[in-house]
């Protein structure tokens, strides 16, 4: 039995989007109680969805400021130990001459930042970026396509520990144009990103038969092409062997980037002829000619069209948006959707949506830290007009600014664009369940700040609907206050999870 | 602790607490050579008054709370208000403002709210209407909006507003402006919400409810080598710093005069501990708060009233989880140097069952807005129909308690 009207659009917010996004007059249960599945299903339809409204660098102008930065902060520290080094290592008799030269301490050391508030500028970048995500989760009606946006950026993860300056601008560029378009040319986009590359340590690897391996002594890096097999497509155990990896890694030499130290146009995608393993190559039984940066291509796109990549891909969205053992029905269908359309994405989601088995009413996923603070938000966030259902003001004028957003994220241990490894954040209970009790006091401190002038049941009502057990409802009602009753509202098993 | 600082007016409207100031004090009271302070502070999750001032010669009162009554004789002996009334002995500070003539404690008081929610209970004690409905400004700040806009308070800057704590109290809103400020370190979710969650896990999730009391072993753990952290000393802490520091701002020469806070977790349904446990720790926490705001407000005390009032008190009876529930009538606790202090003000309803409201209730003799008009009134010179009409709307017959200040 799947839940309709109004149940239904709860759930379904909450299992494709963020949860109900309150505002005054705007329960979104309300709005979309006719018809829940064609909600969900015209978020899809909308212009431009996916991208982000927002004028941000590129990739490549990120990487050069960034390289820029480090370069001027380095002559900075140069300038200052040469400085210290000539304050203290001076013999006596050259002190003579001080009082003609002043010490050169006084000149070396740099002026004061004119805003120490400021972070440093990667860190500028990085925050930029990730607020124009926030607004886009926070901000979205229906948010399927954001959630859509999260996932696929989560499956073909880089990070921000590796490189900062372009980890947000990667998801505008690679997978944000591609988020209801085809698998394959998503999978190319991401594949010869800078970001890409230089996260799994392809922009060195070079064909031991090439020009520069011959020159240099060096070789193949295989991490790039082991990840394409095992993460991005085809999936682990399927079938592929190590020389279907060796050999492919030897297709994808020369897929490089300019070094962002270059001025005027590093950083950018580049296909280095003189790392490139001539030569054809066979992958999963297949020979592919050498013809340069289109030998990656065909791989790429035989890739993309694989049997076990639709497996792969159906597995990890119903796991994402459904539950951790997701019925094996729900994935067949996901996994024909994909084979029938070419990897057509809007297809796949539109399958996900439609499909009965998305719908059942039992909700055991746990939103992981970044969802859940995002469905937070769209209960509690101040927004400018007054119309906002709750207003939270701070004395620091901006206390729920992106910096905090983002210390929140890594209180709850999955730090924005930061995973672990390239498999991306863990998609089942048993990863985020341990850091439940931490949310708490997250939970508490928005809600003690909130400025809450609605009655929190609701507030329970415009978020959960019918979704709330009696024992959610009595818990609430019996809150002491306001502000415990939306701290427990946030931390009921129905909004942990969806 | 260091003075905070100044408040930028940019500040505005946050904070669970806040002050109302003006350059320059009420004509009158200046006319008069008097500067007088007003701190509200606001005890969200109803207050259980029995448990406060217990009526201990009562002759129905040990048998209505048994070995849950504080009495004359108990273990830890009570503070001895007068023949009937003994003070909780958490509140040794309290009692030594009461011994000074400096606190006055009204008994069996009530708002005109007669339902059991927090919330709306909490909204009528703050917006001061006569009964629940929608309210954007408290009767605190509608004081000073009434005294402003009437020329009663001196020209000169504007009146500028000021919070304590991290968000601001309805009391507190309104026409007229408010500066806030917050301490640093908000409350942490206290060891009740903690509860309540992990009640409903039990219920709901248990997955979730391992994880939670996990967690809790873990942090138990992590706690018994550090006092200050221990959980029992948290709200100790942050009462003492809200209130101290509302003090510290009273107490200045240009400061401002009228203020209003808010401290939670009175809501005491479960193991209720009225003698070493949760709730004498909170009223622990909360004499303390006094004490922090007597020590700071230095000689600027005498003219200081300070207000604890409550949503509404507790079931009489003690529950069957050893706590009370939502009840009607509580204390109301004024404290200051401004007082004519040392009595405990009681139309005493009684305790036999024909006595109680709604045969569960304490019964409400005294109106709590006749209090707050009668400290309004004698401190800060309201006039009798502002507290009529705006402070307190539609409480024409409720005459204000003559007396409190002298």
């Amino acid at each position: 039995m799947t839940p309709r009207g109004k149940e239904a659009a709860a759930l379904g917010l909450h299992r494709f989007g963020f949860g109900p996004r309150l505002r005054r007059d705007n329960y979104s249960l309300d709005a979309i109680a006719t018809d829940p599945r064609g909600a969900i299903l015209a978020d899809l339809e909308r212009p431009k969805a996916g991208y982000l409204p927002v004028d941000l660098p590129s990739s490549t102008q990120a990487a050069r400021a960034v390289s820029d930065f480090r370069a001027e902060e380095h002559a900075k520290q140069k300038l200052a130990q040469r400085a210290a080094k000539d304050a203290n290592g001076t013999a006596p008799a050259s002190r003579m001459s001080d009082a003609a030269h002043p010490p050169a301490t006084a000149m070396a050391v740099p002026p004061p930042l004119a805003d120490n508030k400021k972070p440093p500028l990667p860190q500028q970048i990085v925050q930029n970026e990730a607020s124009a995500r926030f607004d886009a989760a926070v901000e979205s009606t229906i948010g399927f396509v954001e959630r859509l946006v999260w996932f696929w950026s989560n499956h073909f993860c880089i990070s921000a520990d590796k490189d900062v300056a372009t980890v947000g601008a990667y998801e505008r560029e690679a997978i944000r144009p591609y988020v209801l378009g085809r698998f394959g040319d998503m999978l190319a986009a991401v594949e010869s990103h800078p970001g890409m590359l230089f996260y799994l340590d392809n922009v060195h690897s070079m064909g031991g038969a090439s020009i520069d391996g011959i020159n240099r002594d060096k070789g193949l890096n295989e991490n790039l092409a082991r990840e394409i097999l095992e993460l991005h497509t085809l999936g682990v155990r399927s079938g592929y062997s190590q020389a279907d990896v060796t050999n492919f890694a030897n297709v994808l030499t020369g897929w490089s980037w300019i070094d962002p130290a270059e001025p005027g146009h590093g950083g950018e995608f580049v296909f280095n002829k003189r790392l490139h393993e001539p030569g054809d190559q066979v992958v999963l039984g297949k020979t592919y000619p050498d013809e340069g940066v289109a030998q990656g291509r065909e791989v790429l796109a035989d890739l993309a069209r694989h049997q076990s990549t639709a497996q792969h891909i159906a597995l990890k969205l119903a796991r994402h948006f459904v539950a951790d053992d997701p019925p094996p029905s729900l994935v067949a269908k996901l996994a024909k959707t994909f084979d029938s359309s070419g990897g057509n994405l809007k297809a796949l989601a539109k399958t996900l949506v439609t499909a009965d088995e998305s719908w059942a009413p039992q909700r055991k996923k746990l939103r992981p830290p970044s969802e859940w603070i995002a469905a937070t938000l769209r209960v509690a966030k101040a927004t400018p007009e007054p119309s906002s259902l709750i207003d939270l003001r701070t004395p620091a004028d901006d206390w729920l600014n992106i910096g905090r957003l983002m210390n929140f994220q890594v209180v709850l241990g999955q730090p924005l664009w930061r995973p672990p490894a390239p498999n991306g954040w863990l998609d089942t209970e048993a990863a985020w369940i341990d850091g439940v009790p931490r949310r708490l006091g997250i939970a508490n401190e928005i809600a003690s700040r909130a400025r809450l002038e609605v009655d929190p049941l609701d507030l329970l009502e415009g978020s959960l609907g019918p979704l709330a057990s009696a024992e959610t409802r009595q818990t609430i009602w019996r809150a002491e206050s306001r502000t415990q009753a939306f701290a427990l509202l946030l931390m009921t098993p129905e909004f942990l999870r969806r | 602790m260091s003075f905070p600082h100044a408040p930028s007016r940019r500040a505005m409207l946050a904070g669970s607490g806040a002050l109302f100031a003006w350059a320059h004090m009420p004509r009158l009271a200046h006319a008069e050579g008097r500067d007088p302070r007003f701190l509200t502070i606001i005890l969200r999750g109803a207050l259980d008054g029995l448990a406060t001032v217990a009526p201990a010669g009562d002759p129905d009162w040990i048998a209505l709370r048994g070995d849950n009554a504080l009495r004359f004789d108990s273990k830890i002996p009570p503070l001895k208000l007068d023949s009937f009334f003994a003070l909780n002995p958490a509140m040794p500070n309290l009692h030594h403002m009461f011994q000074a003539n400096e606190a006055i404690i009204v008994h069996a008081c009530a708002t005109p709210y007669r339902e059991r929610s927090h919330f709306d209970g909490q909204d009528l004690l703050e917006s001061g209407l006569p009964q629940p409905a929608p309210s954007d400004s408290g009767w605190l700040n509608r004081t000073l909006h009434g005294l402003a806009s009437a020329g009663r308070v001196e020209a000169g800057e504007r009146a500028r507003a000021l919070g304590i704590g991290p968000a601001l109290p309805l009391v507190v809103r309104g026409p007229a402006p408010v500066l806030t400020w917050s301490p640093q370190n908000a409350p942490a979710a206290s060891e009740d919400t903690a509860r309540r969650l992990l009640d409903l896990y039990r219920h709901a999730d248990l997955k979730l409810a391992n994880v939670m009391e996990e967690n809790a072993k873990l942090v138990a753990m992590e706690h018994t080598d550090d006092m200050r952290k221990a959980p029992g000393n948290q709200p100790r802490a942050y009462f003492a710093d809200a209130a101290g520091t509302a003090a510290k701002f009273l107490a200045q020469p240009d400061g401002p005069r009228i203020g209003a806070l808010a401290l939670d977790g009175w809501d005491t349904h479960n193991n209720e501990g009225i003698a070493g446990g949760r709730l004498a720790q909170l009223l622990g926490s909360l004499d303390g708060a006094l004490a922090a705001v007597k020590a700071n407000m230095g000689p600027a005390w005498r003219e200081t009233v300070v207000a604890l009032v409550t949503e509404f008190g507790r079931t009489a009876r003690i529950n069957g989880t050893d706590g009370t529930d939502h009840g009607t009538a509580t204390v109301a606790l004024l404290a200051g140097g401004a007082l004519k202090g040392g009595r405990v003000i009681a139309d005493w309803p009684g305790l036999k069952p024909a006595d109680l409201y709604e045969d569960r209730d304490l019964k409400p003799t005294t109106d709590l807005r006749a209090v707050l008009k009668g400290v309004l009134k004698d401190h800060l010179r309201v006039e009798d129909r502002a507290l009529a009409e705006t402070v307190f709307p539609g409480s024409k017959n409720i005459k204000p308690v003559a007396g409190l200040v002298g």
